[in-house]
């Protein structure tokens, strides 16, 4: 094999094994009401296909296999250590009743009632997005908390307490009624596009701990979507994220530096990625109810929408951000109707816009607040204080590709007027 | 709570660095420090010298023994420190990750030992 092909092999049975593996967590947890003795109880045999898998092949029943694994491996001695006798007797009983269902048909599908149980209120809304990257795709603690920016002991310790809460409190699995599932939807939602979003933010993906999380993301929101087609968020949530990552190669040169969405080249976006986004919006909105992750999904349709058009609607872009700030308003949002007015109207009315945002606490410390005050002070010509906010965003950002990028734009403040 | 930002990178990497790595790397490193100093968590930060102007001093039986070098041959060095005032270790390593140093080397992050009265 060559070393793109074992790759290929590589991902396709690590992709397998954590179908899998979310799938019988899903099923023992939800019967159990106990997430960690299930996973206690897989563990074993995850890892022996997360090893094998990519050299023998993908057996022809994977939760089989697993399940047959975890089975040699005694389950039993590792359950004796960890928990009482009677969950290990029950652990025994419904592991047989799997091998017997599974002889002739299809595991049910109880993850969706795993990822309400792990964004269930009682849960710590920080914890809700780790807890279903380790249960429904068994990521360990230390690449989650990479991801997330903690340490590994802490994120270790978080887990295992949301854990001991789901099975002490006594957190059911199942999909919520009707009248609390709006609210308790969001927040499987929002779990999501967390993990997402933190894989979107290492765009280069050069933490070789943390893995992409973006594509994660995604997954996670083709399994809701899947599982729940007439909830239009869900399907929102999942367009949304396409459109975003439609763009992740447009994002840098092929040197490595970072490339703002106005300058990027539109061959490189993926064309079939931002039409299945823009199919997924429109059977949402079919659905006659918006919400936010629709509307984010909208301002992403509409930026997209230049590669057909070439040029950017930034009155529809403004529109929409006014209509986000509404339903669900944040300092993130307000920077972005701030640029968009500044593009739609002017510079000095967007600039106007960031003003009064000033009185937040929160944006002192949050680059993107400082890098659009630079940008817009410095089309100001208000050079010495554009300098300033210049220096702020590049002292707080993260990513060294952003970083240079700030610090050439900072370093040519002036030259337009003075050329 | 108080924390040191210790930061770890390869001088000899950081030596035959082209003139203008090193002039971007400073100009980050004014930036970072600003914004520590704005947000209010900047208590004191330097860079050391390199590691071969490094002496190290250590008593034993009585006897002082003086050193030429650094404590330990590592691959990295500890070239330059940052102590920050942080609500919690998570801002702490917040304020690590946006370190200039994070993205050449390490930075590590360890919590003052307070005095408690």
């Amino acid at each position: 094999m060559t070393g793109q092909e074992s790759d290929t092999a590589r991902a396709a049975a690590e992709a397998t094994a954590r179908q899998s593996y979310g799938k019988l967590v899903a099923y023992l947890a939800a019967r159990m009401r106990d997430v960690a003795g299930a996973e206690d109880a897989l563990a074993d045999a995850f890892a022996a296909a997360l090893e094998r898998w990519p050299q023998t092949g993908v057996p022809g029943k994977p939760e089989a296999w697993l399940l047959a694994v975890a089975r040699r491996r005694r389950v039993d001695a590792i359950r004796r250590r960890l928990t009482s006798e009677a969950s290990r007797d029950h652990l025994r009983l419904i592991a047989e009743e799997m091998e017997a269902r599974m002889t002739d048909e299809d595991l049910p599908d109880e993850r969706l009632r795993l990822m309400f149980a792990c964004a269930h209120p009682a849960i710590e809304a920080g914890v809700r997005a780790p807890l279903i990257l380790q249960t429904i795709l068994g990521f360990d603690a230390a690449t989650i908390a990479s991801a997330f920016l903690v340490s590994p002991a802490t994120m270790g310790q978080r887990l295992v307490r949301a854990k001991a809460r789901i099975r002490e409190t006594g957190i059911p699995f199942r999909v919520p009624e009707r009248a609390e599932l709006g609210e308790r939807l969001d927040a499987v939602l929002e779990a999501i596009y967390a993990a997402f979003a933190e894989g979107w933010s290492d765009p280069a993906g050069t933490e070789t701990r943390s893995r992409n999380l973006a594509t994660e993301g995604i997954w996670l929101g083709r399994l809701v979507a899947s599982l729940m087609p007439d909830e239009p968020e869900a399907l929102g949530l999942l367009a949304l994220m396409l459109f975003a990552e439609a763009r992740r190669a447009a994002r840098r040169n092929a040197v490595g530096d970072y490339v703002p969405l106005a300058e990027q080249e539109l061959v490189l976006w993926d064309g079939a990625m931002i039409d299945e986004a823009e199919t997924l919006l429109r059977r949402a909105a079919a659905k006659g109810v918006v919400a936010r992750y629709q509307l984010e999904a909208a301002l992403q349709s509409a930026h997209t929408a230049r590669r057909l058009t070439g040029r950017t609607d930034w009155i529809a872009i403004k529109h929409l951000y006014d209509a986000l700030s509404v339903i669900a308003g944040s300092p993130v949002v307000s920077i972005n109707r701030a640029v968009a007015i500044a593009e739609a109207d002017s510079a000095a009315a967007g600039l106007s816009a960031l003003d009064e945002l000033g009185g937040d606490k929160r944006l002192a410390d949050y680059q993107p607040y400082w890098a659009a005050r630079a940008g817009l002070l410095a089309r100001l010509g208000k050079t010495p204080e554009a300098a300033a906010a210049y220096d702020r965003a590049i002292g707080l950002e993260r990513d060294p590709a952003v970083r240079r990028f700030l610090q050439e734009r900072r370093a040519g403040l002036g030259r337009a007027e003075k050329a | 709570m108080r924390y040191m930002l210790l930061i770890y990178g390869n001088e000899a990497g950081m030596a035959a660095a082209p003139a203008d790595a090193v002039t971007q790397m400073s100009s980050a490193y004014v930036s970072y420090t600003e914004a520590l100093k704005k947000s209010g968590a900047w208590l004191a930060g330097d860079r050391l010298k390199p590691t071969q102007s490094a002496t190290s001093v250590r008593i034993t039986d009585g006897k002082t023994n003086v050193l030429d070098g650094p404590y330990a041959d590592t691959k990295e060095q500890l070239a330059g420190f940052y102590m920050i005032e942080a609500e919690d270790v998570d801002a702490a390593i917040a304020w690590a990750a946006r370190c200039p140093g994070a993205s050449t080397g390490t930075v590590e992050v360890r919590p003052i030992w307070e005095l408690t009265m």
